[in-house]
């Protein structure tokens, strides 16, 4: 043991000496971009990862609501592992093929398109907080920034379908662009909701507001209950998920905007759908669910602060927020195995005729909860 | 000002909506459907014209390929056919085999429409849901034939042979254990009368699970209600028959109006719709389900206690015993004459309809005395049906179109033939 704790001690000098130094040596500005960039990494690299076993997840989960396994051959090393490998060998075999760009398509805006759609997913994740203040950017208008980013993603839609110059394409887009613009309304002012109640665009501080003594009983969500539901479902039209993914619409457009799309462009896709999933469970539970904090009242942490593992699960971290998180992203897949697709005028009717109005009274109520001070924050 | 034009688009045959094969021009204004002109043809493999060139009984395989997912129902309506020219009828127990197997048939046809039609309104768990049952379906078919589709069991003058004693069984393998073989096995113990009776005891549950997934979600029913109205006089005009007909209210049903075979020792209704629409036939079909599995259990009772021939005993029609041949000169002349000429059909013209799971499935045959049909003419259900595609369409958006084809049940064998 005598050469581990001299090793250690050896490598801990390295650090400090050569590293910290060396780091400390270059200009400030350089010393924040490559602090940022590694902040990126961090949440980026686990979030692909995500990304790539959502997928596998999906398969395995509608798998078994259909009385069907999903993959369960491509393991590791001759071990199939209940076919754990699947992603990487999906990821692998687009990135081999060819992508192949229709004759009558616009080549720039063809390519630009996935990547409209997968930036915008990817960029709004820099506002997200995972815990007490560990968060990329604490941005005090991160509510309004994320609704911005979100919307963007559209257009990566839009653009695919059009500039592929298909007509399944083109209707997929007409289709997706009648769903947002009904939708998104919903959604804001599902956030306006959000925003009346917590008093603050900060997505921590929207955490915070949630903080009771009651634990579960405090969130959002109750308050909120049917800005909670419109959120979710708009969350769920929003990434073109079933069952409103007319976009793609399968059975009646093929594929719909991607229709054209091949290997790694349509890869691309793919991610940001999946990266827009786990966003929206993310956005969920942060401003319905209270994130990071957990679901016992407070007095019941304090009960058991002194015992070492059980204090960590029971108190507030972002263990919390993974399984709140996970729950939505299950909701995504049991939708999808369970419900028929709506017709596009018919998403557009919910849009406008049951989920605005309901948002407009409930933010009036929302008004009158705030007055009475029922949030805590309505007297400040 | 640009003039603003409805445009074209071309749905099929590689449309994974299309049914097989069905290319659908459609002239679209925006989502809505101006008209649609179905183009047919694509999957046409001359099963007239070839018919004419074989002995009666070679044909009867080329039947099984028409509507491929309600082979014997197909057999039926030729054999019914042959046997109404020759003037011959079948052993009373081979009507009621014939009865239970259309039965079996139609549940399997509509299992297939009704995953299709959930999987193109987009429900996609229905479509496993219904194959899950199909596959028990398709090994009765096994049993009894030797063939998971094609089965050709139905030959004049009976069928091709009885019901075995024994269902056959899955085997330990390296890839099912004890375990698992034991629980596929578990209705397969006895004969396959025993499981048939076994799977008509746990049928009607499982047609209650399919409806909690359907009949009452707010989704399917927008997808389904008020889509591809048709009236009844429209209906009749159309040449509508079976679930397309009874949907649209009209109690029309072969089984009830022209009994063949032994249907009119069998108690069961028919439903019927009120609306004309999508939703009403889907509820005709899942209550034929119902039926259907009545029917089947009534055969499966009065197949149990009275043995007897399946096939007649007249060798000019029907082979004879493969023991007989080795030692009877006659009968090993009857098989020779009866494998390689065939037989001959007096010289006529005939008209024979069933009550196929579609509609009404008619053979319209004509002789000059030879041993192979003059002319076979086939009434296949969807042809009719597909017809009324513009009319069905007309006025809707496209994602109804993938709606009205399941509902239409298309399937594209029996229409392209």
């Amino acid at each position: 043991m005598e050469w581990l704790n001299t090793s250690i001690d050896w490598l801990t000098l390295l650090f400090q000496e050569w590293v910290v130094v060396y780091f400390q040596m270059l200009p400030e500005a350089l010393q924040t971009v490559i602090l940022i960039v590694l902040k990126i990494v961090v949440i980026m690299v686990p979030l692909m990862l995500s990304v790539a076993y959502l997928t596998l997840a999906e398969r395995k989960v509608i798998g078994s609501m259909q009385i069907r396994m999903g993959p369960n051959r491509v393991g590791f090393f001759g071990y199939s592992l209940a076919g754990f490998g699947q992603p990487i060998a999906d990821a692998v075999k687009l990135m081999f093929k060819e992508i192949i760009i229709p004759t009558g398509a616009n080549k720039y805006l063809f390519l630009t398109a996935p990547l409209l759609s997968l930036g915008p997913a990817l960029a709004a994740w820099a506002v997200l907080p995972f815990g007490e203040g560990i968060v990329l950017a604490e941005v005090n208008a991160a509510l309004l920034y994320v609704l911005a980013l979100t919307s963007v993603g559209v257009y990566g839609v839009i653009i695919a379908g059009w500039s592929s110059n298909s007509k399944y394409a083109l209707l997929g887009t007409m289709r997706s662009a009648a769903q947002i613009v009904s939708y998104e309304i919903a959604m804001g002012f599902a956030l306006v909701g959000v925003l009346m109640a917590a008093g603050s665009l900060n997505l921590g501080e929207i955490v915070n507001a949630q903080r009771g003594d009651y634990g579960i009983v405090s969130w959002f969500f109750l308050p909120l209950f049917p800005l909670f539901v419109i959120y979710f479902i708009s969350g769920v039209a929003e990434t073109n998920r079933a069952p409103f993914d007319v976009a793609e619409g399968e059975s009646e457009i093929v594929a719909g905007f991607h229709v054209d799309y091949s290997g790694m462009a349509f890869a691309v896709f793919f991610l940001a759908e999946y990266a827009n999933m786990i966003l929206i469970a993310a956005l969920t539970s942060l401003m319905f669910l209270g994130g990071w904090l957990s679901i016992f009242p407070a007095s019941w942490i304090a009960l058991v602060a002194d015992i070492p593992v059980l204090s960590w699960v029971v108190g507030d971290g972002i263990h919390w927020f993974f399984a709140k998180m996970s729950f939505f992203l299950l909701l995504f897949l049991w939708f999808r195995a369970t419900f028929p697709r709506y017709r596009y005028d018919q998403i557009m009717r919910l849009g406008w005729k049951v989920f605005i109005p309901i948002t407009i009274v409930w933010l009036l109520l929302v008004g009158v909860f705030v007055i009475q001070g029922w949030f805590g924050l309505g007297a400040a | 000002m640009p003039e603003i034009r409805n445009y074209t688009l071309n749905f099929g045959p590689q449309h994974p909506a299309a049914h097989g094969v069905l290319r659908l021009v459609l002239e679209m204004d925006g989502e809505v459907i101006q008209r649609a002109d179905p183009h047919i043809g694509l999957l046409h493999r001359g099963t007239e014209k070839l018919a004419e060139y074989k002995p009666f009984n070679q044909s009867i395989p080329y039947m099984d390929r028409l509507d491929y997912v309600s082979m014997m129902c197909n057999e039926h309506g030729y054999v019914l056919a042959l046997e109404k020219l020759l003037g011959v009828e079948a052993p009373e127990r081979a009507q009621y085999i014939r009865v239970m197997f259309d039965e079996i048939t139609r549940i399997l046809n509509h299992l297939m429409w009704l995953g299709t039609h959930a999987l193109d309104v987009g429900a996609m768990t229905m479509f496993l849901y219904c194959f899950r049952e199909r596959e028990d379906l398709i090994d009765m078919y096994e049993a009894v034939s030797g063939a998971r589709m094609h089965a050709a069991y139905y030959r004049p003058g009976g069928v091709y042979r009885d019901l075995p004693d024994r269902m056959p069984r899955f085997k330990k393998s390296k890839y099912i254990d004890d375990k698992k073989v034991a629980l596929l096995n578990e209705s397969r113990g006895g004969s396959l009368l025993d499981f048939i009776e076994d799977f008509t005891n746990r049928f009607p549950k499982l047609v209650d699970e399919y409806e909690t997934l359907l009949t009452d979600n707010r989704i399917w029913k927008q997808r389904t209600v008020d889509i591809a109205i048709i009236t009844p006089e429209n209906a009749l005009q159309l040449g509508f028959t079976g679930p397309m007909l009874r949907g649209s209210g009209i109690e029309w049903d072969l089984r009830k109006k022209q009994p063949y075979e032994v249907y009119d020792k069998m108690d069961f209704d028919i439903p019927v719709g009120t609306n004309g629409d999508s939703y009403d036939r889907y509820l005709v079909r899942v209550e034929e389900f119902r039926q259907s599995n009545r029917i089947i259990k009534q055969c499966v009772e009065w197949l149990r206690n009275n043995p007897g021939p399946v096939m007649l005993d007249d060798h000019k029609l029907t082979p004879p015993k493969r023991e007989d041949m080795k030692g009877d000169m006659e009968s090993l002349i009857h098989h020779f004459k009866l494998f390689t000429e065939g037989y001959t059909l007096p010289k006529g013209e005939v008209y024979a309809a069933v009550e196929h799971p579609k509609g009404e499935f008619g053979v319209y045959l004509v002789t000059d005395g030879a041993n192979k049909p003059y002319r076979l003419k086939i009434r296949a259900p969807g042809f009719a049906h597909m017809a009324a595609m513009n009319e069905m369409t007309q006025g809707h958006m496209l994602s109804d179109v993938t709606t009205v084809m399941g509902t239409m049940d298309v399937v594209f064998g029996e229409i392209d033939r």
